[in-house]
């Protein structure tokens, strides 16, 4: 008999478990669920981005592309980032097209960590960022952000946690779970600190077009900020397409060839009909996406108001699609909260803590979902909202 | 008409059954204001109507749909327009539009049976005054109606919970 116990990785054996996984388990077995739990947009890809992906497996793109990706799209993407941020990139060695912003990003911390430095993570953040360090042999740092300075990480915060072994910042914003965003004017103030420590910054704006009050800034679009930036961005959130598992990366070509390396090595290239359809997002997307961000502004507003009449303090979501209510005052942990919601009122969310402890006292909630379900959402959270204070007391009584 | 009455019609337009509750918060104005501004959008017919798309045929009703051609000599002073009116005053003309190209006038019809759109034609359309002739095309198979794809149920394919 073989002993796995002892021959499996204490890396990755000393890694949490997604603590998502085990709510999903949890849910997939009920019946009845309205679900806010879900971080993708709910509209399927536009037709018109299909159908080039299907034209183009008529014609025969069945094979490999360049380890970089397709040069066509990589063209496309430079002129995007450069139309849009005034960020130019040299596509032919800028730029690294990936299988999602997942991979992007462990890429960019295998390039550059070593064992023992340590990442700065402001957090609640994406479930990916932290575990990707320590497999990447870094040391996560977790910033935490607060409700009361609308999650946005602050320069200060930043720099009380830096020491010298601190190499690199990972920076998301438009942030999933709390639909933050930063303003250039604090960005900027981070890259002074940034510029002062001589750090890397790896920004995941997958978000980027999800923004609903004022505009996105990209951190490589800052004065100096460019050389010393890795850019993530991707394809999922904007043109709902997160199945085809598209990303890049846009940085300096020492880094981008670093990390390409690991790439051609551990994935050779993103598949041919997802780069395809990229191509056709960027060269014909514009309408339907701004279509499908108006839509979710609308959900957003519906459910900001919905929350607060229903007494869950809700910081207002600029970005994503997500909201990130306190349910603090409820007296129960994220954890109970979401899993009494769905056993209760069969409403899914995900419990903040998830996304970093100090996402602990709040629940993710998606409104990439139908004004329908997100009213009879909210109806239900209302609903068991009112019964818990008695039940609360109840077992303090009998406690 | 200004940007939040389009945003308003484009709303309704989706889905009419939304409240003028939900629209408020939907746009993040004020209840009232919405209220008035619907009001005022169908006291001048901008809002025509509130209906239902049904499918018919799912719910195991007999009905027959058919496009008519419709080919007309205009009228000095009225062009085509008294003919049109004609036409559209049967209650069984669902739709009637003056077209481009190769004939004048489109009408939609929808009838019971075959036997009663054609009789239809024969003795109500291609009789008026000024009609010159009629081509039937009946309708075999609908399956795309107001943007709506009838027999595909869009499903949610999404797992129920994901980061």
């Amino acid at each position: 008999m073989i002993n796995w116990t002892a021959k499996l990785s204490p890396t990755v054996k000393n890694i949490p478990p997604s603590g998502i996984r085990r709510f999903f388990d949890l849910v997939s077995e009920m019946k009845g669920i309205v679900s806010l739990g879900v971080g993708e947009p709910d509209f399927v890809t536009p037709w018109h981005i299909r159908e080039a992906s299907i034209y183009s497996l008529e014609k025969g793109y069945t094979m490999y592309t360049s380890n970089w990706g397709l040069l066509e799209l990589r063209e496309e993407i430079a002129r995007y980032l450069n139309n849009t941020y005034r960020v130019k990139y040299e596509p032919r060695t800028d730029i690294l097209v990936t299988v999602g912003v997942s991979e992007a990003m462990d890429l960019a911390l295998r390039a550059v960590l070593v064992p023992g430095d340590e990442v700065l993570i402001p957090e609640p953040c994406y479930v990916s960022y932290s575990p990707c360090t320590s497999l990447a042999g870094g040391i996560p740092v977790s910033v935490p952000t607060t409700m009361e300075n609308g999650f946005r990480v602050k320069a200060s915060e930043i720099e009380e946690k830096i020491t010298p072994r601190t190499k690199a910042l990972i920076l998301s914003y438009p942030n999933n779970p709390t639909g933050a965003t930063i303003s250039g004017e604090e960005l900027m103030e981070i890259a002074k600190v940034v510029k002062k420590h001589d750090l890397i910054v790896i920004s995941d704006e997958i978000y980027d077009h999800l923004t609903y009050e004022g505009k996105h800034t990209c951190f490589a679009a800052l004065p100096a900020m460019k050389n010393r930036t890795v850019l993530l961005n991707g394809f999922s959130k904007a043109y709902a397409m997160t199945g085809w598992r598209l990303g890049y990366a846009c940085g300096h070509p020492e880094v981008i060839s670093h990390m390409t390396k690991i790439h051609q090595y551990t994935m050779l290239c993103a598949p041919v009909m997802a780069q395809m359809a990229a191509l056709e997002a960027l060269q014909n997307g514009a309408e339907e996406m701004s279509r499908m961000v108006a839509e979710y502004d609308r959900r957003r507003r519906l459910v900001l108001k919905g929350f607060r009449e229903i007494g869950l303090p809700c910081f207002e979501p600029k970005g994503a699609f997500y909201a990130f209510p306190s349910i603090e005052h409820t007296g129960l942990s994220s954890d109970e909260f979401a899993e009494r919601l769905l056993m209760e009122a069969k409403v899914a969310v995900v419990p903040g803590n998830v996304f970093g402890a100090n996402g602990e006292g709040h629940v993710r909630c998606s409104y990439a979902a139908s004004v329908e379900s997100i009213t009879e959402a909210i109806e239900r959270i209302g609903r068991f909202l009112k019964q818990l204070p008695t039940d609360i007391q109840e077992t303090a009584a009998n406690g | 008409m200004d940007k939040r009455d389009r945003e308003i019609l484009e709303i309704l337009q989706d889905n009419s059954r939304l409240t003028p509750v939900q629209i408020a918060a939907m746009l993040g104005v004020e209840q009232a204001d919405i209220e008035q501004r619907i009001k005022d959008l169908e006291e001048m017919r901008i809002i025509a109507k509130y209906h239902t798309l049904i499918n018919w045929e799912k719910a195991g009703e007999e009905s027959v749909s058919a496009l008519i051609e419709v080919k007309v000599t205009p009228q000095r002073g009225a062009g085509f327009s008294k003919v049109a009116e004609r036409i559209y005053r049967f209650p069984e003309v669902k739709s009637v539009f003056l077209m481009s190209g190769a004939y004048d006038i489109a009408v939609l019809i929808e009838g019971k049976t075959m036997k009663e759109v054609a009789l239809f034609v024969a003795t109500k359309l291609a009789t008026i005054q000024n009609v010159l002739s009629t081509a039937t095309h009946f309708v075999l198979k609908k399956y795309k109606q107001e943007g709506v794809i009838l027999e595909d149920k869009e499903e949610d394919k999404r797992l129920v919970i994901s980061p």
